[in-house]
């Protein structure tokens, strides 16, 4: 999945207020831990990892070095491993190819790395050399997009928020929005992004509780700005009586936000995963209603202490096992369940609306 | 694109052509190691890990199937053609091994199945190009994206093995994982290298061969003195196609598994390859020492690079200036002697 | 000839060679009315499936979507008949729009300086490939290849995991990628008077008559006096300032820019080209007949979506289609050429 930040001046504010937003979003009560303990209302770093090891090297593997929801998780996991005393690697490549990320895991292997993070752009091309890596005593850490690899190797998946809740959440935000009757459509990323599909599995399952909903279609946009916009057109004319669009991916979301800005003749209901900056103009001319996300800068620091407690030795991937996690207070690692392995959840998805859009940053 | 495309107008003439022989070409191989020792000990002084088994046997992992494409290539672009359909019949053919595996099939029957659906793409690209003439960078363009469709079609979301699959045989996956017992060799490194001594032995010792470079030098002169133009070309893309499956084979094993986008966007970098071993994109010259040469630098800098953590936007870069420079200094010599000679008319030419 | 020929048998009127170059001229034009026809028909059929193809907004699309390639197609248009090719497009759209975009996040510059500020990048980087193609005689693909890379690679050292937003951009500009004008697009107003200007252009000026004959034969164009390298260096120019104009426009069209916007867009253009008619040789083809060409590629592709068929289905159908376009065309040509040869023929005999 690829996110898409607005401004360099936002980004940068940011980056300068990581700590600040981690802090915000908390504060505004929306992102309660599903597993959480108590969350501290300060945004100094306590640096409470309990006994993590000083100077872990943790091998962070973007889907690329670019994709800018990455970058904002990455440096949520920098933060995490300067405050436990270690320090982060971002490695990728341009592209998001599993080719481009197995070097990165090969350098990680050859630095002895102490655990690598990976969002992976194939469920199974990585698992040989991310297997190795675990054979060499790495720990593997999966987020965004997990791998799905069955017991080789062994990791834990960093979900940022349950799939299933996704799913729903996303298809319930439209029902209400189109009186739950119409043909609908949904705007994915690409054919074999692992997340989308998992969340379109259970939108489709959700859709039954709606009978009067009909989903037409699933296009696809390659999480590219140009290719989502050309298969968004084409859809509307596919489609003239299609009342609602679904896209699980912040740059669908944001070039479908646009062209029905841009055409306001075109009512189509609009709803998916989007960055809160980039859908604030979309979200206050009415465009958007209600979206979902969460922080990806959270993601990326629970990451890093997730890695840091299972590279020292004080957290397990088994079921029940916790770990502290900063600011974020503490974590239990779930169960696994159908696909997924061992799983820790950041939090429900944050739902935006013109009500609180201002008090997001990200 | 046949030997007369892309020679620019400002082209050297004919004559300058056909005078480039072993000699030169054993020049640029020359510069080619030079470059070589100069990245291995740039690399050994910047990277503690890269003077290792590991790093030679990663390489190989990374590039082998990669490097297996650029063979056929130096033949075809030997011959003033070009392929732009090779990372898209690597993805064709893994994707459809896959699709077979899916729905039962045999390992072995389905890679055959994949070997020979590589061999009839290639012969498609090879019946238009050489039987309807048509330019072979507009055809591959076509196949290019014909082939990843018909992946597409095969698999779409689908990842193999998918949920209720078996795995892919143990033995064979090992390829990934395993270097060769009793070395550090990857299994696509021993098998490009045995390929190369192939390709080397076809081009450069066999009629073969010098039918190979008389096509590229001079297609009329090749047909006129018995060379079966149309079909060496033929044959060249059905070994292309060939080939370009074995590498999507491969490629499948290494990952124990695959996915339609397999490979995507590499042909480009197969081009680039060839071109910086030293191959004329106007045909007729080249040698496969100087393609195996271009890829063992290819791999080592990329390993380099990564091990450093220079970032991959900068290794682009890096590739493009590479490629731009080896170009240049290629042409230099002549570029030289072009400045003399007008110095020595004096510029009172005009 | 030894292929059966549809054409009369009846003797032919002697006719004088103007004629004769006439009647091809007429055919040529016949060939971008066949490509027109194919929209037509394309659009027709669709509409038979699906009703709502034929409306305003879908028209409207279809004008819009094959716009930026549209302008990309002229500059390679100029490009290719000189018989050398620009690769770099793609990656000069991304580098142009990126920074384009990020002058307007700070504000530094006003719309029009936009459009300015995008060719002028364009420019630079085509002056760039057209002066190492020229001055160091080094085969086109070769330096648009690796201009590829390092811009694309440039191009990510400066976005740098950021994104242009629309959010930041004027509307005014944004504007231009979605307001009409009587019913028709901005956009496609603007790409339409420069194919319009570059049409009659390269049918009127001498100098860019003498591209055509560079690319049929670079040889005897430098004996004819023509001043082939400052020609080809021109068509890169221009060719590089309308994909960095190309770049400016996607940020209005598309109001979203990252470090991958525009990628493989060359393989597209060059494609768009092909089927256009323009001989990938060089010599011949015109940038009516590029812009018809992107025009039925960006038609086929909503054809698809709006035919209702599966999305697994495009890739493969539009390269099933591209192929047919390009097999048609050889055979437009090859009935062209058999034709004008008899007439020829005919008239030498009388």
């Amino acid at each position: 999945m690829q996110f898409t930040v607005s401004k360099r001046s936002r980004n940068l504010r940011l980056v300068t207020a990581a700590t600040a937003v981690a802090a915000l979003v908390t504060v505004a009560g929306c992102s309660s831990q599903s597993a959480g303990g108590g969350s501290s209302d300060t945004g100094k770093a306590t640096a409470s990892g309990g006994a993590a090891k000083k100077g872990l090297t943790v091998y962070f593997i973007p889907k690329d070095t670019q994709n800018p929801y990455e970058v904002l998780a990455d440096k949520g996991g920098q933060k995490a491993l300067k405050e436990l005393g270690g320090k982060v690697v971002v490695s990728s490549g341009t592209t998001d190819t599993a080719a481009a990320q197995i070097p990165s895991v090969q350098a990680a292997i050859q630095a002895k790395a102490d655990a690598i993070v990976i969002a992976a752009n194939d469920p199974k091309a990585l698992c040989p050399s991310l297997n190795q890596a675990a054979k060499a005593g790495i720990k593997i850490l999966s987020f965004d997009s997990d791998i799905n690899c069955g017991n080789s190797p062994q990791h834990l998946f960093i979900n940022q928020a349950d799939t299933k809740t996704i799913g729903t959440t996303e298809v319930d935000l439209l029902a209400k929005e189109i009186n739950s009757t119409g043909q609908i459509a949904i705007l994915s990323a690409a054919q074999s992004a692992t997340n989308q599909n998992a969340w379109i599995g259970y939108m489709k399952q959700q859709l039954k509780k709606y009978p009067k909903m009909k989903l037409v279609t699933t296009v696809y946009g390659n999480d590219d700005p140009a290719t989502s916009l050309n298969v968004l057109k084409g859809l509307i004319s596919a489609y003239p009586h299609l009342k609602g669009i679904i896209s699980p991916t912040t740059v669908g979301i944001s070039s479908a936000a646009q062209y029905l800005s841009t055409h306001k003749n075109v009512k189509i209901a609009l709803t998916g995963l989007g960055l809160p900056s980039q859908m604030r103009a979309y979200v206050k001319d009415g465009t958007v209603q209600k979206f979902a996300l969460w922080d990806p800068s959270k993601l990326g620091y629970l990451a890093g202490y997730a890695a840091a407690a299972l590279a020292s030795g004080t957290a397990t991937m088994k079921t029940g096992a916790t770990f502290k996690a900063g600011t974020l207070g503490s974590y239990k690692v779930l169960a696994p369940a159908g696909d997924v392995g061992p799983s820790v959840v950041l939090g429900p998805p944050t739902v935006f609306d013109k009500s609180n859009i201002d008090n997001y940053k990200f | 694109m046949t030997s007369d495309v892309q020679t620019a107008p400002t082209g050297r003439p004919d004559s300058v052509q056909r005078s480039i022989g072993w000699r030169d070409a054993l020049r640029w191989e020359g510069g080619l190691v030079v470059v070589l020792i100069a990245v291995l000990i740039f690399g050994s002084a910047q990277s503690s890990s890269f003077l290792s088994q590991s790093t030679i046997f990663y390489a190989g992992i990374n590039i082998g199937y990669i490097a297996l494409m650029a063979l056929p290539m130096t033949f075809i672009i030997m011959t003033g053609e070009i392929d732009l359909s090779v990372a898209s019949m690597l993805g064709l053919a893994g994707s459809l091994m896959g699709f077979l595996w899916h729905h039962g099939w045999g390992i072995w029957p389905a890679i055959i199945a994949a070997l020979v659906v590589g061999a009839l793409g290639g012969a498609l690209n090879g019946v238009l190009v050489a039987y309807t003439a048509l330019p072979s960078i507009a055809v591959t363009i076509g196949t290019l994206t014909l082939f990843r469709g018909v992946a597409q079609i095969l698999l779409g979301s689908l990842t193999v093995p998918g949920v209720g699959d078996p795995q892919f045989p143990d033995s064979m996956t090992k390829i990934g994982t395993q270097s060769i017992p009793g070395g550090a060799l990857s299994y696509s490194t021993v098998l490009f290298l045995v390929l190369a001594l192939l390709a080397g032995i076809v081009l450069h010792a066999t009629p073969f061969g010098r039918a190979l470079h008389a096509i590229g030098l001079q297609p009329e002169a090749a047909s006129f003195s018995g060379v079966r133009v149309a079909w060496v070309k033929f044959c060249l893309f059905v070994v292309s196609g060939l080939i370009c499956a074995v590498a999507g084979v491969l490629l499948t094993l290494q990952n124990a598994s695959v996915s339609y986008t397999a490979g995507t966007g590499l042909e480009l970098n197969v081009v680039a390859i060839v071109l910086f071993g030293g191959v004329s994109i106007f045909g007729g010259k080249g040698t496969i020492f100087g393609v195996l040469l271009s890829v063992i630098i290819f791999g080592a800098l990329q390993m380099i690079l990564t091990q450093t953590h220079v970032e991959a936007e900068k290794q682009l870069v890096i590739t493009g200036l590479l490629l731009l420079i080896s170009v240049i200094v290629a042409n230099g010599r002549e570029l030289l002697s072009r400045v003399r000679s007008r110095l020595a008319v004096g510029g009172g030419s005009r | 000839m030894t292929t059966t020929e549809t054409a009369p048998k009846a003797p032919v009127p002697a006719l004088t060679q103007a004629t004769a170059a006439g009647r091809l001229d007429a055919l040529l034009r016949a060939r971008e009315i066949g490509l027109a026809l194919a929209i037509v028909v394309l659009i027709a059929l669709t509409t038979a499936k699906n009703t709502h193809f034929l409306s305003a907004d879908s028209i409207q699309q279809i004008l819009n979507g094959g716009a930026l390639i549209g302008l990309m197609a002229v500059g390679e248009t100029l490009v290719i008949v000189t018989r050398n090719v620009d690769l770099s497009i793609g990656s000069t759209l991304g580098l142009s729009a990126y920074i384009v975009g990020d002058l307007f996040v700070h504000d530094a510059i006003d719309i029009w300086m936009g459009f300015v500020v995008g060719i002028a990048i364009g420019a630079v980087i085509g002056l760039i490939n057209g002066l190492i193609t020229v001055v160091f005689r080094v085969p086109s693909l070769v330096v648009t290849l690796a201009m590829l890379y390092a811009i694309r690679g440039i191009d990510g050292v400066i976005v740098d995991g950021k994104q242009i937003n629309a959010s930041s951009i004027p509307g005014g500009y944004t504007a231009i990628g979605y307001q009409t004008v009587l019913g028709v697009p901005w956009l496609f107003i603007v790409v339409a008077i420069i194919v319009a200007i570059a049409g009659y252009a390269m049918r009127t000026f001498r100098s860019s008559r003498e591209l055509y004959a560079i690319g049929s034969s670079p040889q005897a164009a430098t004996l004819a006096g023509i001043p082939a390298a400052r020609r080809v260096l021109v068509a890169f120019l221009i060719s590089g300032a309308l994909a960095g104009l190309a770049g400016a426009l996607f940020l209005a069209e598309y109001a979203q820019v990252n470090n991958n916007s525009g990628t493989g867009y060359e393989l597209t253009v060059v494609s768009a080209v092909v089927v256009g008619g323009v001989a990938i040789f060089g010599g011949s083809g015109t940038v009516f007949g590029a812009a018809l060409g992107a025009l039925l590629l960006n038609t086929i592709n909503l054809a698809l979506v709006a035919a209702r068929i599966s999305a697994s289905w495009n890739q493969a159908i539009a390269g099933a289609l591209l192929l047919a376009a390009i097999a048609f065309d050889r055979w437009l040509s090859q009935r062209v050429t058999r034709k004008l040869r008899k007439t020829e023929g005919a008239h030498r005999d009388i």
